[in-house]
């Protein structure tokens, strides 16, 4: 075994290929949490149709696997017309994904602030956009921020699916390292210990933020 | 763009038996996992430094790598080190201990929900470690346990699509099969995820009716 040998070899390839990762990880993640925050204010909507709409996109979205999602968008959009670069396919089907279950995440949390702020915000007049934007959202991103750093390490995890779809991220990279090296098992155990530490870095960012969180409650 | 239910149905034998391998490589690396979990957990509630510490590291580690590349590990790299597997027994393997470390996770939180007091209690009173755990402790810890162990075994069965990426003719590859024989996108993934949901749904609703006996009876 030589881990050595074929990290020093093509350490660059490893790197370009994490940096892929993350940048795809980042940008669906941040989409998400803005087609996320849409559908958990559809997901408790009075409407009772936009409710149910919220729901059947949020069963459909959690309800299958992420490689289906992903082979369905990278196929499907050329076929009705749009012909996107299978990074863009990545990233719309990763961010579609998240999208449900950060929906979920927000609903939780818009669920716990107490609905007397919103009935005070309302008889001061302040109109419903400012009060989501202002007042629960503010709030609600300070609770859920635990769960969605698990969620990010959840994506960063699932970013690996999108070599199938020839995206060059850590693991296809690992794949061609593999192509020319012919260690297999060195190579995907360097890729697991690069993943590794990646989320590493993002749990103890999440530690990190809520003992400083609990210092500034106890306050 | 119209959808050919004919196409479908010409391929169900071949879909179907994707679904059932689907069904019982997962059923079994479930099976696999919640032995893997209840082990690591227990090994994790003795006094041990060592032990806590190597606990840590496993389920770490499940729980920090994609999945995939734990696959890959095992199905590329273990001929090197003399470990060959059929890609089935890979996927069964890498699942259930992958699942292992999240289900470690569930049953420590299991653990430490039951008061303390009652274990010393039956220590006193002389009943084998085995006996509390399986008597005492398990049966308290259910009502906690089940409902995230249901989210668990759901998550389980969308990871094994994978399996696909490693040869196994589950759900996944069998309709990739499908779309390069026909040249057909949509129907092949419009089947494909309903067959999925339809798995999913049926796991959601085994777990709500466990969830309600045993919610029951404490």
């Amino acid at each position: 075994m030589d881990f050595l040998g074929v990290f020093s070899d093509h350490y660059r390839a490893f790197f370009v290929g994490a940096g892929m990762t993350a940048l795809v990880s980042a940008v669906s993640i941040a989409a998400g949490m803005i087609l996320g925050l849409f559908l958990s204010f559809g997901l408790i909507s009075p409407n009772r149709s936009i409710r149910r709409a919220s729901a059947v996109y949020r069963s459909a979205w959690r309800g299958t696997p992420i490689l289906v999602q992903l082979l369905i968008v990278f196929y499907l959009l050329p076929v009705i017309g749009l012909d996107v670069p299978p990074i863009a396919a990545a990233i719309i089907a990763l961010t579609m994904n998240t999208a449900a279950f950060q929906a979920e995440i927000f609903r939780g949390g818009l669920l716990s602030i107490p609905s007397g702020q919103v009935e005070a915000a309302r008889i001061l007049g302040i109109g419903i956009l400012a009060i989501r934007v202002r007042i629960l959202i503010p709030q609600m991103l300070r609770l859920v921020l635990p769960a969605l750093i698990n969620e990010t390490i959840i994506i960063l995890k699932n970013t690996s699916l999108i070599s199938v779809i020839a995206v060059t991220e850590l693991m296809r990279a690992s794949q061609q390292i593999v192509s020319v090296t012919y260690r297999p098992l060195e190579t995907y155990t360097i890729a697991a210990v690069i993943y590794l530490l990646m989320n590493l870095v993002l749990a103890r960012i999440g530690a990190w933020y809520e003992t400083r969180h609990a210092v500034a409650a106890a306050r | 763009m119209s959808f050919d239910i004919d196409m479908v149905l010409r391929y169900g034998p071949l879909l179907l038996s994707g679904l059932w391998t689907t069904v019982y490589i997962c059923a079994l690396a479930s099976l696999l996992a919640v032995a893997a979990g209840l082990a690591v957990a227990l090994i994790y509630s003795l006094p041990s430094r060592t032990m806590k510490f190597l606990c840590r590291i496993y389920i770490e580690v499940m729980r920090g790598t994609p999945i995939l590349i734990l696959l890959f590990i095992l199905y590329y790299g273990g001929p090197s080190i003399g470990l060959t597997l059929e890609a089935e027994t890979v996927g069964i393997v890498g699942l259930g201990f992958y699942g292992g470390g999240y289900f470690a996770e569930i049953f420590r939180a299991g653990f430490q929900s039951i008061p303390i007091g009652q274990i010393e209690a039956a220590r006193m009173l002389g009943i084998p470690r085995l006996t509390i755990v399986a008597r005492i402790q398990i049966p308290q810890m259910l009502t906690l346990i089940i409902p995230p162990s249901t989210n668990q075994v759901i998550i389980l069965t969308k990871e094994s699509a994978l399996l696909s990426i490693i040869t196994v003719a589950e759900l996944t590859k069998n309709t990739t099969q499908m779309v390069n024989e026909t040249f057909a996108v949509l129907e092949p993934y419009v089947a494909v995820a309903l067959l999925y949901w339809l798995i999913i749904e049926g796991i959601a609703f085994a777990g709500a009716k466990l969830e309600r006996r045993f919610s029951r009876t404490s």
